[in-house]
């Protein structure tokens, strides 16, 4: 067992002193490889194959546990130059776990090599490991032994290789012209057809036949290319099997291919209706790279920004969530309301839904003249809007009916399957990142995390009103008291840097064009910023090798582990049970394929 | 030289013509009330609705006309042919029908029928089997589900729909629509009949497939239901078959509790107009502002609430009626 202090940066001495850690060392060192200090602010510890899913066991089972398995992928790591001091690997998986009552994260790394790339499924351990795994498998090839099913995820059945590998190509170019022969459709159609054995699942029941009905990838309450197929006895929901992938667009590849600073409007997409707000886990995990402290000003913008995408976001789920309930209505009035919101959004960015706004060390430009203004017409505006949304739907009998009591899990439910958010904290848990572990100066405002009970769709939907009133108390006291200062930080690595200085001498001309041309260089290192976005946490998690582009690039969405979870909550409800619990998920299913 | 033109074969003619007018009217109001109900959902909902084409929009219906004639006539191959076709057919004609028993003014209505009221049921009991054998034979799942919804639906609300009337035709003492009108001379039976009115409503809500009972439509769940594999004219007829339909319930809901054309100073057919238009502006209203309940909800109010309630409003009215008639 070594202690491994990073090559660059600051050693996070605070971690060594971790009780969880002295717990594992007590009981689990001889299977402890190696800690690995990094700028992701969490515990890094290297674990041997063979005790891993016991240490993950011990963490779920220990008092205070790590109940929530957060985030589960891997890592290619045969190109990767910088690696002074960690154990051979060719390929990395890890596993980051979280407890709520220790407010504490973990992350133990696994190291495979290629000639063996298996190890033991934790499914047992965390239910939310399944699709985890199966993305891994689909993305890396890694194998896991004693999964229930593991297939392909994101790719289609059908697809030869795996794409996150640093020898699969990025590009179009590099590969044969596509085509599609009939021959080719039919094998395509025929590998998407549903197989209910494959699932385990009975075709007939008492000598009565289920129907086995096809929700999506095209159907209007399947917000998105989502598809679910249902076993139906009647109206009754027996069992159902998710189906993702139809939005998958490689974010992550694609991240191993921009620079730090071109990477940003990509963030914009992944969960397209969060806006700024994906930029904003991205730029501050690459500002721990690259050791950059932002202005108060820089702060307070962005959080201004990003909890206006928060309104804009929950907005278009409260709209569709109505609808989805029927109500044909509300979804009219809510995209007014946001049409309000996105003319404030073009007169401060100078775009609407993906404004790709933030910067490394900053954001684009300074608010523009007469933009308090502009943002106290929204303020005053949408409070009354948001009495109305409750007086006209909130309080309807027929609305209360279809969702009180409805689709409801618990607190441990939601940890078990990673649910994060809104509706972690539907069930009544007070986890909000915002004032659990404040970024981007969320300490200096005052509000309050909005917390449900029952865990139901109506609970659901409830909370995320009363989450807009929150963002609009914020929104204010960002308008009342917007510190003065730089938009930008004075710093070597912020990107575009500072023009002031640039035509004055040679030296900040030449630093200033390769910063321009090739952005940034980042020393070797790993960082990780977790937020509290519009649908639970995301967070983006860097591998930087010392180059100009990121080595690894993994995004957490909280919407992927939110459709794992719908097949345990939906046996034996209803079609519109169903329907009505889609919509209260809030999700969009660019932020679960990514 | 005009000998053949007796006094009976001239009312004949005005009974033809007026039966002419009368059918095309029912037609054309229902293909009217489309884009009616599209610019008042946009006036209720924050946005204009469709107002491009003509002064107000108003040539929108026969830009959506000539859209629909012309789209492709599509049959889906897997579809049971005769039972695909036969299905709109049937949709439209019985609520077309129906509207022969509607007496519109003192002069104007195309069959004084003895059992008026009870033709309309029939009528709406044919109707189900539109849905029925749309669903069935476009060989779709959603549309399999949304007939099986329409069916159980329309069957139970057209127990009730029927028993909500009878206190209506136990105070007129006649299934004759004109009676009924008349009957309602001195005082509109949606007073001594609120209930029967309440119930009434609900069922031909229900009946018609309007929101919040479109269960078998349902686009949230069944993407459109039994009538998602119909295009072209074939979907058109479906379509105006439910606003014909909502047309023929509000013009009953008038007729048999509202006074039918009864109204002070203006003209018969004007106060017929204008209260149609008030239960018309009530559908789309409703449409506008309420969510949907649950199917099964659906079912158990219907069985357990409307039911109970239209019996003990026929138990009332038979016993006030009793009371009434031994003193």
């Amino acid at each position: 067992m070594s202690v491994v202090t990073p090559a660059h940066g600051t050693s996070n001495n605070e971690s060594v002193a971790d009780p969880v850690l002295d717990a594992i060392r007590q009981q689990w060192g001889a299977s402890v490889v190696c800690e690995q200090q990094t700028l992701t602010g969490l515990p890094v510890i290297w674990v041997s194959r063979d005790s891993l899913v016991d240490v993950l066991g011990f963490l779920r089972q220990m008092p205070q546990p790590f109940s929530l398995l957060y985030d589960l992928s891997a890592i290619d790591e045969r190109m990767r130059s910088h690696r002074h001091g960690l154990p051979a690997s060719d390929f990395t998986v890890f596993y980051h776990l979280l407890s709520v009552d220790r407010n504490r994260d973990i992350m133990l790394k696994v190291a495979l090599q290629n000639d063996d790339l298996s190890l033991p499924s934790c499914v047992s351990v965390f239910a939310s490991a399944n699709w985890y795994e199966r993305e891994v498998w689909d993305m890396f090839g890694i194998h896991f032994s004693g999964h229930p099913r593991l297939t392909r995820i994101l790719m289609p059945p059908t697809w030869t290789g795996h794409p996150l590998r640093k020898d699969y190509p990025a590009r179009a170019t590099e590969f044969d012209p596509y085509s599609m022969t009939v021959a080719g459709q039919e094998t395509e159609q025929q590998a998407l057809k549903f197989d209910p054995e494959a699932w385990g699942m009975k075709r007939e029941r008492n000598g009565s036949e289920f129907m086995f009905l096809n929700l999506g990838p095209n159907h209007p309450s399947a917000h998105g290319a989502f598809r679910i197929v249902l076993q139906l006895d009647g109206e009754e929901v027996v069992d159902c099997v998710p189906d993702i992938g139809y939005h998958h667009r490689g974010a992550e590849k694609m991240a191993e291919r921009q620079s730090w600073h071109s990477f940003i409007p990509y963030t914009d997409r992944i969960d397209y209706t969060g806006g700024v707000m994906n930029n904003l886990p991205y730029v501050l995990a690459v500002e721990k790279l690259a050791g950059i402290t932002v202005p108060s000003r820089v702060e307070t913008i962005r959080v201004m920004m990003a909890e206006l995408f928060r309104i804009n976001s929950h907005l278009l789920f409260l709209g569709t969530y109505l609808q989805d309930l029927g109500a044909m209505s509300p979804v009219f009035f809510a995209f007014s309301d946001r049409q309000r919101a996105y003319e404030v959004i073009e007169g401060i960015t100078g775009f609407r839904m993906h404004p790709a706004w933030y910067r490394i060390g900053g954001v684009m430009q300074d608010l523009p003249t007469g933009w308090e203004k502009l943002m106290q017409g929204f303020l005053d505006w949408m409070p009354a809007r948001l009495r109305e949304y409750e007086r006209a739907m909130m309080d309807n009998a027929i609305m209360r009916e279809r969702t009180k009591h409805i689709v409801a899990y618990n607190t441990e439910e939601a940890l078990e399957w990673g649910v994060t958010g809104p509706n972690l904290r539907a069930t009544g848990c007070d986890f909000d990142l915002r004032k659990k572990r404040p970024y981007s100066g969320y300490q200096n405002f005052d509000f309050e995390v909005p917390l449900g009970s029952n865990g139901d769709v109506f609970d659901r939907g409830q909370i995320r009103i009363d989450e807009m009133r929150q963002s609009l108390r914020i929104i204010q006291q960002c308008v009342d008291h917007m510190p003065s200062g730089d938009y930008k930080a004075d710093h070597p690595l912020t990107t575009p840097p500072p023009r002031e200085r640039m035509l004055q001498h040679i030296e900040t001309l030449i630093t200033h064009f390769l910063q321009v041309s090739w952005g940034p260089v980042l020393k070797p290192n790993e960082s990780l910023q977790m937020i509290e976005a519009t649908k639970g946490i995301n967070s983006y998690y860097l591998t930087s090798d010392g180059n100009t582009m990121s080595y690894r690039t993994r995004i957490r969405t909280p919407s992927f582990p939110h459709l794992q979870q719908i097949p345990s909550l939906m046996k034996g409800g209803f079609v519109p049970d169903l329907i009505a619990h889609l919509g209260s998920i809030d999700f969009v299913m660019a932020d679960v394929d990514r | 030289m005009m000998g053949w033109l007796t006094p009976e074969v001239i009312d004949v003619l005005i009974a033809v013509g007026q039966a002419v007018v009368i059918l095309l009217g029912g037609v054309l109001l229902g293909a009217v009330m489309t884009v009616v109900e599209r610019r008042l959902l946009g006036l209720w909902q924050d946005r204009y609705g469709p107002n491009r084409v003509g002064p107000f929009g108003s040539l929108q219906l026969v830009a959506d006309m000539i859209k629909i004639f012309f789209k492709e006539d599509w049959i889906p191959p897997f579809a049971d042919r005769k039972l695909f076709v036969l299905a709109p057919a049937i949709a439209m004609a019985s609520l077309l029908l129906s509207f022969m028993v509607i007496p519109i003014t003192p002069g104007w209505g195309v069959a004084d029928l003895n059992i008026g009221l009870l033709f309309f049921f029939a009528m709406a009991g044919i109707n189900v089997y539109a849905v029925l054998f749309g669903g069935w034979s476009s060989g779709n799942k959603y549309a399999l589900i949304g007939a099986m919804r329409a069916s159980a639906q329309t069957l139970s609300y057209e127990v009730f729909m029927g028993l909500s009337l009878m206190g209506v035709v136990a105070m007129a003492g006649s299934f004759n629509m004109r009676e009924i009108v008349a009957a309602q001379e001195g005082l509109w039976f949606i007073v001594p009949q609120f209930f029967g009115f309440c119930t009434f409503l609900i069922a031909g809500i229900a009946v018609t497939h309007r929101h919040p009972f479109d269960q078998p439509e349902a686009e949230q769940e069944l993407a459109d239901g039994y009538h998602v594999e119909y295009s072209s004219m074939k979907f058109g007829m479906f379509f105006i078959g439910e606003y014909v339909g909502m047309v023929l319930v509000s013009a009953l809901i008038v007729t048999l509790f509202f006074g039918g054309w009864h109204g002070p100073w203006l003209p018969p057919f004007i106060w017929f107009a204008l209260k149609t238009g008030a239960f018309l502006c009530l559908f789309i209203l409703l449409r506008a502002s309420l969510p949907r309940p649950r199917y099964d909800r659906v079912m158990s109010f219907g069985w357990k609430i409307c039911l109970p309630l239209t019996l003990i409003n026929l138990l009332a009215t038979g016993a006030v009626i009793l009371l009434t008639s031994a003193s």
